[in-house]
């Protein structure tokens, strides 16, 4: 009964009919990582495995998960939390929507585990606010738990309580850092607040909390039940594991797919996507989500780990792969995503909320004809004001692209101050949605 | 939660225009549900907010008042909340309120067109909604659904992807 598999952990039999109930989920051997760990294995020696399966976050930053969970003060009597983060709100990025709307109790798991390893006794999903009707769906996955007892107050029978309820957002993308989330739980506006402290010591209600994305968590189960060296078996001694890379774009299949960390950029395109549509050239990939730098085709050949992408001066950050094809301006593509952030910029420190207000301005008028010659290195002066200088990455997440585009891009930058309009004819308005689509 | 659309601009229909507005009968529970999530009361204002906004399609001054009272905290506060939010309806909306992605991988894929023809079609733009209540049309940023470009999402349903004009057409067409 189960669909042809679409990855060796996260995605294999993800499309198996019925894997959100309870029943299916256990009959393919789900929550049997919790029966052997909760109430057994001492929290200490589980946080051991997940560093030494090198596995690291997967909601942007990279930062080792059981470095992570290792800096939540032992032997304190506060309350602490566990909190995942599925936000997804990184434009580029659906992975944490698939995985959730076909297994919510392998996410549910990974969070009871988490739970177990730091000795929280409260968890909590947050999702976006768009995720309404997902909501229903982890709800009532959740309500099954309950009702197995694998939640609550003898949670899978090990004599430890461990709740978990969802909270939805409601429009703002800040509200997937993680500072500006727990804000949001809190009831509040979504703003972030200063680091340190550290969510692990000093979080939601000011108590101990671990944040973690839906991906990093759904890898817990996994580990946990089969150990650290078989989940190297996949990725780079850096970059172990496998990754969602959610593709999106102009290419024959886009959708999610779950690679070996360290896959060239060229084989998740060319063969898994089936490369681009017909009659469409490759002008350039955004390799990680819209805040990171984007790579021309000639760096293709890059492999998808954290190291990798760094060296070629951009990065994984949540997986999420835009490809652009050769009839996309640059100027109106930049010009997009820097809307997107001034749009969402919380307004709390002045570089980010002006400046990326200005940038989209500039950008407007570049677009429109109205370029004016010293337009470009006005650009580059406002992004690397920004750079180094917010509150919260999010002003670094708006600079980084300004500065990528500008450098692998530059000569189209320069064609619209010189002669008002794009270099390349766009069809962009024309265009038909996917015509291969098959998820 | 309410699956039914509500009505463009639905007065608060349990209540006098201006008389303090009260959680209907058949919420109380869920209200009290909200607070056993939480350690505080503060944490309630998001879902009280939505509980509101589902209940009254939008979250009117007297909404807003209940919310506040509700959760035991100043007015002022709750009004700054709902406004951070971009969810948060602080005015009525169309029974249909269709949201359009416009961010950057959609926008690859036709966004623009997706837009552009709802907006003729219905002969309203961005943030605007038609005569008779029925469609409010806006332009929103990235869903999370970018590999099924362009998409929208009608109220707080799942989303519709990998549109075209007929595509749209059908959709407006199969709502009630
Ligand atoms: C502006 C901004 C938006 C973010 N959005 C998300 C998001 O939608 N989902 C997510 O998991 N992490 C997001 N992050 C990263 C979180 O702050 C945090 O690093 C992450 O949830 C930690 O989990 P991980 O270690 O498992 O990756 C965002 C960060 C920033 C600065
Ligand atoms: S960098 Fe932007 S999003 Fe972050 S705190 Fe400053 S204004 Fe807010
Ligand atoms: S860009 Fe439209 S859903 Fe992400």
């Amino acid at each position: 009964m189960s669909a042809p598999t679409r990855g060796p952990l996260l995605f294999d039999g993800i499309d198996t009919p019925g894997l959100a109930t309870l029943a299916v989920y256990r009959a393919r051997g789900g929550y049997g990582a919790l029966a052997a760990v909760a109430g057994k294995k001492a929290p200490a020696d589980c946080i051991e495995v997940v560093k030494a399966s090198g596995l690291r976050g997967r909601g942007g930053a990279g930062f080792p998960t059981g470095l992570k969970w290792s800096f939540v003060p032992k032997g304190t009597d506060r309350p602490k939390y566990v909190v995942c983060n599925a936000d997804e709100s990184e434009p580029g990025t659906f992975k944490d929507r698939e995985l959730i709307e076909k297994n919510p109790h392998g996410l549910i798991e990974g969070i009871v585990l988490a739970g177990w390893a730091i000795g929280a006794n409260d968890g909590y999903v947050y999702l976006r606010g768009e995720f309404g009707w997902l909501q229903k769906v982890l709800d009532a996955a959740i309500a099954e738990a309950y009702a197995a007892g694998l939640l609550g107050a003898n949670a899978a029978g090990s004599g430890w309580r461990f709740d978990l309820h969802t909270h939805l957002g409601a429009g703002a993308y800040i509200c997937g850092e993680e500072t500006a989330l727990l804000s949001s739980l809190e009831g509040c506006r979504g703003q972030p607040r200063l680091k340190p402290p550290f969510p692990a010591v000093e979080g939601l209600y000011r108590c101990p909390t671990i944040v973690n994305n839906v991906e990093t968590l759904m890898n817990v189960p996994h580990i946990l039940a089969h150990g650290a060296d078989w989940y190297r078996q996949w990725g780079t001694p850096k970059s172990a594991g496998t990754k969602i890379f959610s593709v999106s774009g102009p290419v024959k299949r886009p959708g999610n797919y779950e690679l070996p960390l360290g896959t060239p950029l060229r084989t998740l395109i060319e063969q898994h996507c089936g490369g681009m549509r017909d009659g469409m050239t490759l002008q350039a990939v955004i390799p990680g989500g819209s805040s990171v730098p984007p790579l021309p085709a000639s760096l293709l050949d890059t492999r998808m780990d954290f190291e990798s992408m760094a060296e070629a001066g951009t990065m994984l950050g949540s997986g999420a792969v835009i490809v652009i094809d050769g009839e996309t301006c640059m100027v109106d593509a930049l010009r997009n995503l820097l809307r997107f952030y001034a749009h969402e910029s919380c307004g709390k420190c002045t570089p980010c909320r002006e400046g990326t207000y200005w940038i989209s301005r500039i950008l407007d008028r570049l677009e429109h004809g109205g370029g004016r010659p010293g337009d470009l290195s006005l650009l580059a002066d406002l992004a690397d004001n920004i750079c180094g200088r917010s509150f919260c990455p999010l002003g670094d997440a708006a600079a980084m692209p300004v500065q990528g585009f500008l450098k692998h891009f530059r000569a189209e930058f320069e064609y619209h101050v010189e002669h008002g309009r794009c270099r390349v004819n766009r069809r962009r308005a024309g265009r038909a949605p996917a015509a291969e689509v098959t998820r | 939660m309410s699956d039914r659309p509500v009505a463009a601009g639905a007065p608060a229909r349990n209540a006098r225009p201006g008389a303090p507005l009260e959680w209907p009968e058949a919420l109380r529970e869920r209200v009290a549900e909200v607070f056993r999530h939480y350690p505080n009361r503060r944490s309630a204002t998001l879902p009280l907010l939505w509980l509101a906004q589902r209940q009254w399609g939008w979250i009117s001054p007297e909404a807003l008042k209940l919310v506040a009272r509700t959760a035991e905290l100043p007015e002022t506060e709750v009004f700054g909340v709902a406004t951070f939010y971009t969810m948060f309806n602080l005015q009525p909306v169309g029974t249909y309120h269709l949201q359009v992605c416009m961010t950057l991988s959609c926008s690859l894929m036709g966004a623009d067109r997706i837009f552009a023809h709802l907006s003729r079609k219905l002969g309203i733009g961005h943030g605007e909604t038609t005569p008779d209540g029925r469609f409010t049309l806006r332009r929103v940023e990235c869903l999370a659904a970018c590999g099924g470009g362009p998409c929208l999402q009608v109220n707080e349903e799942k989303f519709h992807e990998n549109l075209d004009e007929a595509a749209v057409d059908r959709l407006l067409e199969s709502l009630p």
